[in-house]
């Protein structure tokens, strides 16, 4: 199944490279990613490369993040933004946007960086004060109340500034358009360090989802499997949001997808959720490009209409494994 | 009703009235309490006349029942779905009138800001078709001979995201000015609040509420699970329904007249349970600890705080810590 | 008030657990219905309670088709109890047993002098008089289902459905609440039918025992009669011998060794 899973990424992403301004074949797209010094070499490593890559890294990110994050707080509507982290990363962004009047890719990187882990901290600080770990509704609850409050203070700055409504309100849809691979690199190491807590993380979210008691019994420290599971969280979230803006739906759904297929061990779903991730990001930005033409619809807009009739669809065969 | 909670939901509805009055009160231009009576039988200034009955008063009447609307929907959600993270929000209620009235500015030309005659009226009435439209397909798409609340949050949870990203991108496509005021629009404000917006928030409060009120003994038992409800005599379905219904017309009516004022609907339930310690928010303390919020921010925004904040942005300021504070507190296994 | 399935089709999911079964519950006696794990034993007690709706056949209660009644007026005439109820939170013992009442109250009826006579007794009956201002959730097992049982009791219906009643108590416990069941029966002549795993206690708190297994019932009659080595060898695959408990006269059921 994983197989099959990657063999689609992988078609998906030729999809991904093939498409332009001028429709290249899948012959070229080989030719040009080895040849770079030929004319259509340059081609695909120009601008079809950076953003097919970035697509597969932020897909990537999220799937994870959100199957870590479900196994975490076992609750299925979990989801790296109602932790917070979206919302914090958006809200430095947006600071930065406002102190600075900057919109380069590096700064924004940082910030958001900086926001996401700040908030998730909060989060994560708050929930272990108020009843230790052996529920996941509180960690949950406390995630949302963040959440509001960072959107709030957001939207206060928003509102107050018409440059800063001009760019927020383009850059929160979530796109892949016009991202070139600067700052891809620390983006890229973010991500990397989160997958390494993600897969630390792989047997205490396998013992989690017996239930707290058990896992303790089977020898978890519980405290240690939330710190870094939260970390990859964080680190996994908030290098997609910095690279495309906060995208929904590939957190949530994901996860769910990959479990239908492939099971509830994570040692598996972690690496699905990866490629289902990737898959259905691409996919949508793809799309996007088709239907948009000139003006393209970005990958955001496309996701949230796709991901939700695809949820909708999932939720309503019923294969939905309860966590 | 237990004791513990007829003496919280009584101090609320106390707290209510002061919060009613203060608001009559506050403002950029202070009035006393014997100005704001005169003005009401009639024997103020002009002046007076036009700040508490054409500004004030819509204001606060809009306040109060926007907070009993959106409180008395988030107890009744909650306690249908078993799960204090529901709120009317994750059946797709507030997003599809954010939608319509999202929609409503974006593309209906003309500034909100301005009030054009035809926006003011067609904005609650998109707002509440929206959101009605969007109720009735998520509630048909969880049907599945019959409805379960964990499908019913999921797919609310689906439908939300999508029309939040479809508004979103109707605000990126749209005119900055059109942009600024569906921005402005979805923080939630009572600013510009007119009696024409009250109207469809009362009516619906006024037949809602005793609704739901006859389903207080059938939500206490629907706790215990659904095959013991049903063996206590409890026609699921039948109740579900009602329950959604009531707080759906809440909801959206809520909605179109301020705007979502999302935190409301999520948080004055939880605190009224925690204050009232019981199994479940109860009804009457959440409608009035809505009031609570959605008032006290009000005062807030106009008496205290400077420049016109809107009163969105202090309910979530305001609300989180607090709710976040309760969670860090109680020991005990409330949740 | 009789309570009989008539060529009831049960399935789950779309397999089938049941096919035109028949099966006449016997008025104010204790039935017992056991089966291997997966027989589909819940299943059958759930269709009987109307919490799973046949997809062949009719459920009647007292000659009238289950789907044709409103379900208040099944609930003052059949209690059930399932296998996994949810425990509110900050509910006292009393709250919860008093929910039982509430197929009797109506929105101008709330609570009369009655249902608090009714919610006292069956505090009394289960032995949860000094327990009763507890916090529910703080109760063992064993006592917690015992107040399960007192809100059932509270309901006062004629016919009471209890599915693995006994799961997760301690053996003293289970006598306890068998003890109850029994109790009831006798003083109320209440209609009982029960799932139950033990098939000792089966035998010896049982007027009749149905075993189901391969989708239909496989015996029928009192636990002498079924508690064969034949039948427990066909239904559960199991190799013992029967013998007479020494206490109760009862069928004792004694796997063999294995070697």
């Amino acid at each position: 199944m994983l197989v099959v899973l990657a063999a689609i990424a992988v078609v998906v992403t030729v999809v991904s490279l093939m498409l332009g301004s001028n429709l290249i074949s899948p012959a070229a797209v080989f030719t040009g990613l080895f040849h770079p010094e030929l004319d259509v070499g340059a081609i695909v490593w120009g601008s079809r490369v950076p953003r097919t890559a970035l697509g597969l890294l932020v897909g990537i990110a999220l799937g994870v993040a959100g199957a870590v994050m479900q196994g975490q707080t076992r609750n299925p509507l979990a989801d790296p933004g109602i932790l917070g982290v979206s919302a914090g990363a958006s809200l430095a962004v947006v600071i930065g946007i406002y102190v600075l009047g900057t919109s380069s890719i590096l700064v924004t990187l940082w910030l958001a960086l900086a926001g996401a882990t700040v908030a998730s901290v909060v989060v994560f600080s708050v929930a272990a004060l108020g009843r230790g770990l052996s529920s996941p509704v509180p960690l949950a609850i406390a995630g949302t109340a963040v959440s509001a409050l960072l959107v709030a203070f957001t939207s206060y700055l928003v509102l107050s500034d018409e440059t800063t409504l001009a760019a927020y309100r383009v850059w929160v849809v979530g796109s892949l358009s016009g991202r070139t691979l600067d700052g891809a690199g620390a983006a890229l190491a973010f991500a990397g360090v989160g997958m390494v807590f993600a897969i630390a993380n792989v047997r205490s979210l396998n013992a989690l989802s017996l239930g707290t008691e058990l896992a303790t019994g089977l020898g978890e420290n519980l405290l240690r499997a939330r710190i870094v599971g939260l970390a990859a969280v964080t680190l996994l979230t908030a290098s997609a949001v910095a690279i495309t803006g906060p995208i929904g739906f590939v957190g949530l759904t994901a996860p769910h997808i990959a479990r239908a297929l492939i099971g509830g061990d994570h040692r598996w779903l972690l690496p699905a959720s990866a490629l289902v991730g990737a898959s259905v990001l691409l996919a949508c930005d793809v799309i996007g490009r088709l239907i948009g033409g000139t003006a393209e619809v970005s990958v955001g807009v496309v996701l949230t209409v796709v991901g939700g009739v695809a949820f909708v669809a999932i939720v309503r065969r019923g294969k939905l494994a309860t966590l | 009703m237990k004791r513990r909670t007829v003496i919280v939901t009584l101090a609320c509805l106390i707290a209510v009235v002061a919060l009613v009055l203060v608001g009559t009160v506050v403002g950029s231009s202070s009035l006393t309490i014997m100005d704001v009576a005169h003005t009401l039988i009639g024997a103020g200034t002009p002046g007076q006349q036009l700040i508490v009955v054409e500004l004030r008063l819509p204001r606060v009447v809009a306040g109060l029942l926007v907070g009993i609307a959106l409180g008395l929907a988030g107890a009744l959600m909650q306690t249908f779905a078993r799960n204090p993270l529901a709120t009317p929000d994750i059946i797709g209620v507030t997003s599809g009138a954010s939608f319509g009235a999202v929609a409503a500015i974006v593309l209906g030309g003309g500034s909100y800001a301005v009030g054009a005659g035809l926006l003011t009226l067609g904005l609650p009435v998109a707002a509440v078709i929206g959101a009605l439209v969007t109720s009735a397909v998520v509630y048909g798409l969880s049907w599945r001979g019959g409805i379960d609340s964990y499908r019913l949050i999921l797919i609310g949870i689906g439908a939300t995201a999508t029309l939040t990203g479809i508004t979103s991108y109707l605000i990126s496509r749209a005119q900055i000015t059109d942009a600024a005021a569906a921005a402005q629009w979805l923080v939630g404000s009572l600013s510009g609040v007119s009696w024409s917006s009250v109207w469809p928030v009362l009516v619906a409060v006024l037949v809602v509420t005793p609704l739901a009120l006859t389903q207080t003994a059938n939500l206490e038992v629907s706790q215990l699970g659904d095959d013991i409800s049903t063996g206590l005599g409890v026609a699921l379905q039948r109740h579900r329904l009602i329950i959604i219904v009531c707080a759906v017309v809440l909801t959206a009516t809520a909605v179109s007249a301020s705007g979502p004022i999302e935190f409301v609907a999520f948080v004055a339930p939880q605190i009224a349970r925690r204050l009232a310690r019981s199994s479940r928010p109860p009804l009457l303390a959440s409608a009035l600890l809505g009031a609570v919020i959605v008032l006290g921010a009000d005062a807030l925004t106009r008496g205290v705080l400077p420049g016109e904040v809107p009163v969105g942005i202090i309910t979530a300021i305001v609300g989180a810590p607090y709710l976040i504070w309760l969670l860090t507190r109680r020991k005990e296994n409330l949740v | 008030m009789t309570l009989e399935a008539r060529g009831v089709t049960l399935a789950y999911d779309k397999s089938v657990v049941f096919e035109g079964l028949d099966l006449t519950i016997d008025e104010g006696r204790i039935t017992t219905l056991i089966g291997a794990n997966g027989s589909g034993k819940s299943t059958l007690l759930k269709a009987f309670g109307r919490l799973l709706a046949p997809s062949a056949g009719t459920v009647h209660l007292g000659g009238h088709p289950l789907r044709d009644l409103p379900t208040r007026e099944i609930a003052r005439r059949l209690a059930i109890l399932p296998q996994k109820p949810l425990t509110p939170s900050a509910t006292s013992v009393r709250d919860l047993v008093s929910r039982g009442r509430h197929p009797h109250q109506s929105l101008f009826q709330p609570w009369t002098p009655n249902d608090t006579v009714v919610v006292d007794a069956a505090l009394e009956a289960t032995g949860l008089v000094e327990l009763a201002d507890r916090d529910a959730g703080s109760l063992s097992g064993g006592q917690l289902q015992r107040a399960w049982i007192a809100l059932v009791l509270a309901q006062e219906a004629q016919t009471i459905l209890l599915d693995e009643p006994t799961t997760f108590l301690d053996l003293s416990h289970q006598l306890d609440v068998l003890e109850l069941v029994r109790q009831v029966n006798h003083d109320r002549a209440a209609t009982v039918v029960m799932v139950l795993h033990d098939l000792t206690l089966a035998g010896r708190y049982s007027d009749r025992l149905v075993v189901v297994g391969e989708g239909r019932v496989l015996a029928d009659g009192t636990p002498w009669e079924v508690l064969t080595p034949a039948t427990l060898k066909r239904a559960f695959d199991l190799d013992a011998i029967v013998i007479a408990d020494p206490s109760s006269g009862t069928p004792l059921v004694v796997p063999a060794v294995r070697s």
